[in-house]
């Protein structure tokens, strides 16, 4: 099966920093997977390289089989990889159901056009509604998004990266500054969202990575030192002293 | 903070959409916009009140043209204006060939020519533009206007030089027997092409790219993750204000029927950059309000004071300090209190409180004035008519009285101005009964 994601000794630098330092990576089609790894090793660099907010140095980046070293954000986005970000990034002038739309317009195939009113358009109407009701945000739909609480600016977040129906979803950091149970129902949300598609997540919260990933990549300073299912990399002994090993860091 | 507490009234407007909505819910306002440009000239009867109209109407296209750029795209341009004299000029150049028989165009169809002229334009300069938002769009905006305003020196067949270009609309041939003599003919024309057009950018701006505009303006990066490239957004929205402005330039060129270089200005783009402001960006009517406000002000203020630019470059930074949401938003900021039936408590203390700034406002131009009188004015007498007096600049009694009006009215407002926010805050305030 062609891979969804493949990286090929992806490198990176900022000036004489290496950052990312021949990262290979392949994501199985269908999986749910995390990136995982101490501060500042590279994961989140690793995912402006996939998602071609920075160019890589030198590497391939192939996504469900064709090569996107070098394209833009929007070229990629086109070609069925959607992210979410781990500040939030959201239209925050609009409302919620606009937030929504604008991740919906183009996938639809409106893109650029002045011949439709966008009120009209019922099926990304309907497919914003059908994201709202999944956020728990149909009641919201009407409020400008920049005055949702922190907890619903994260969902929403979320809502935005899926809203167009790419099967490539990368989640930055998704649960980052969220209480308990705000994070359970993120957890729940993800799972529900990601059904049947390809996920790649940054996570710190490690009873959510167990929960969600079925494979779990570590990086390490620029390099992926281990790529295995949940038990592996848990018993992985180089896993435990690069990062797992720090027992209070587990939380 | 839970999510699920929408009031029960807001949920079948949230599930039925617009699309169920009557005609006349949907286009009402319209029909009544439609219906006020119709009786307008009836209602008002003034000798100089239809060319005022004509000009206000102009300005209205120019200034929703340009909130099409700042509101709508976050696009602040100090060159707008090019566009409407481009649009302009070529529309008058047009109107002199078909004069001459060189081209069947009527005069109604010539804001077709000056929004053609202005899309070619901007779909030309637009290309560099629009590469950048935020700062470098603003600097390349300003670098376009000095390029023609450069330009103009150096193409003088095109330009007119110091004279600029003159035509004659009665030259041109006929549409349906029409003919453009009397100046409430003009008016019908031109209140057609305001709502022609006013119409066509409200409908563009509820469009895909209409809305990606307004998501690109405020997060282009994030427009980026979701398919759009936010540089041919910023792209196509400069394009359609560009048209636009030129429909407006072409409007100028029949009504006015004359175009100078200063019609393309930096200060006509100031102008239009004042108005909207003072109308308010944030919302589509915003313009509408500050091209009438701005084009009265321009017209009568004229009339009685040689300081009139002052006088609306105090209520732009007032507006920038204390307003910026302009006057439209102003408005809007008290549906909350209008709909919950609370809107009545305020005109009490809003009375107290403008009447307090309308005697600081009266001490502060009664100085002004006199100052003006002093120093600019030749006013061998120091003779000034003031308000619904005349005073004599060179006795202190004048002085003193407008300076204590100031004095007054600030002190009142320090005391009024607090009241009338409390009032503001307690009607706006979310629940409570009717």
């Amino acid at each position: 099966m062609t891979p969804a994601i493949e990286l090929d000794g992806i490198y990176k630098a900022f000036g004489n920093t290496s950052i990312i330092r021949g990262v290979n990576l392949t994501l199985e089609p269908g999986t749910r997977q995390a990136l995982i790894g101490p501060n500042g090793a590279g994961k989140s660099t690793l995912f402006n390289l996939i998602t071609g907010k920075y160019p890589v140095n030198s590497g391939r980046i192939r996504l469900k089989g064709e090569d996107v070293t070098g394209l833009t954000p929007y070229e990629i986005n086109r070609r069925g990889l959607s992210r979410s970000f781990q500040v939030t990034n959201i239209f925050p002038r609009m409302t919620v159901f606009e937030n929504i739309r604008c991740g919906v317009l183009w996938a639809l195939g409106y893109r650029y056009s002045f011949w439709h009113r966008a009120d009209a358009a019922r099926d990304a109407t309907q497919r914003t509604e059908t994201v709202l009701e999944q956020l728990n945000l149909t009641a919201r739909r009407h409020v400008p998004a920049g005055v949702l609480s922190y907890a619903e600016q994260r969902a929403l977040e979320i809502g935005i990266t899926i809203a167009g129906g790419a099967d490539v979803i990368l989640l930055d950091e998704p649960t980052a500054g969220m209480s308990h149970s705000e994070t359970e129902h993120v957890v729940q949300l993800i799972r529900e969202v990601t059904q049947g598609k390809t996920l790649l997540m940054v996570e710190h919260d490690m009873s959510v990575v167990f929960n969600l990933a079925d494979r779990i990549a570590v990086l390490v300073y620029g390099e992926v030192i281990a790529h295995d299912t949940p038990e592996r990399i848990r018993a992985d002994a180089r896993v435990q002293e690069a990062y797992l090993g720090v027992p209070q860091g587990v939380a | 903070m839970k999510t699920n507490e929408a009031p029960a009234a807001a949920r079948p407007l949230a599930t039925t959409g617009i699309a169920r909505e009557g005609v006349l819910q949907r286009y009402g306002v319209w029909l009544a916009a439609a219906g006020v440009l119709i009786v307008l000239p009836w209602i008002v009867r003034t000798g100089a009140a239809v060319p005022i109209m004509n000009q206000m109407g102009i300005a209205i296209v120019f200034a929703l043209s340009f909130n099409m750029l700042l509101g709508q795209g976050g696009m602040l341009s100090f060159g707008h204006a090019v566009y409407f004299g481009l649009g302009g000029f070529l529309a008058a150049h047009a109107l002199n060939i078909a004069g001459r028989g060189g081209l069947y165009l009527p005069v109604p169809l010539l804001p077709l020519v000056g929004g053609l002229g202005g899309l070619v334009f901007a779909a030309l300069f637009g290309t560099f533009s629009t590469s950048r938002a935020g700062t470098v769009f603003s600097m390349v905006s300003l670098a376009v206007a000095e390029l023609m305003a450069a330009s103009s020196l150096i193409f003088d067949r095109f330009f007119g030089g110091e004279e600029g270009i003159t035509t004659n609309r009665a030259k041109a041939p006929l549409l349906f027997g029409l003919e453009f003599t009397r100046d409430r003919q003009v008016y019908y024309l031109i209140a057609f092409w305001v709502l022609v057009a006013a119409v066509a950018m409200y409908a563009f701006s509820r469009t895909p790219i209409g809305r990606m505009a307004n998501a690109v303006r405020d997060n282009p990066e994030r427009a980026e993750f979701v398919g759009y490239s936010q540089r041919r957004v910023r792209y196509i929205s400069f394009c359609a204000a560009g048209l636009f402005a030129g429909v407006a330039g072409g409007l100028f060129a029949l009504n006015y029927e004359i175009l100078t270089a200063e019609n393309m200005g930096l200060n006509a783009s100031g102008g239009v950059l004042l108005m909207t402001y003072i109308g308010g960006i944030g919302s589509f009517v915003g313009p509408v309000f500050g091209a009438i406000i701005f084009t009265f002000l321009q017209s009568m203020l004229s009339d009685y004071t040689g300081m009139w630019l002052l006088y609306v470059g105090i209520l732009f930074l007032a507006t920038v300090l204390w307003a910026p949401v302009g006057l439209a938003g102003i408005l809007m900021l008290h549906a909350p209190a209008w709909h919950a039936g609370r809107a009545g408590r305020l005109v009490g203390p809003y009375a107290v409180a403008g009447v307090l700034g309308l005697v600081a406002a009266v001490g502060v131009v009664g100085l002004l004035e006199m100052i003006h009188t002093v120093l600019v004015a030749e006013s061998p007498t120091g003779i000034k008519p003031l308000f619904w007096t005349t005073v004599n600049t060179r006795t202190v009694l004048p002085w003193l009285v407008f300076a204590a009006l100031v004095v007054a009215g600030a002190l009142g407002l320090r005391w009024a101005g607090p009241r009338a926010a409390t009032a503001f805050a307690e009607a706006n305030r979310p629940g409570a009964t009717r």
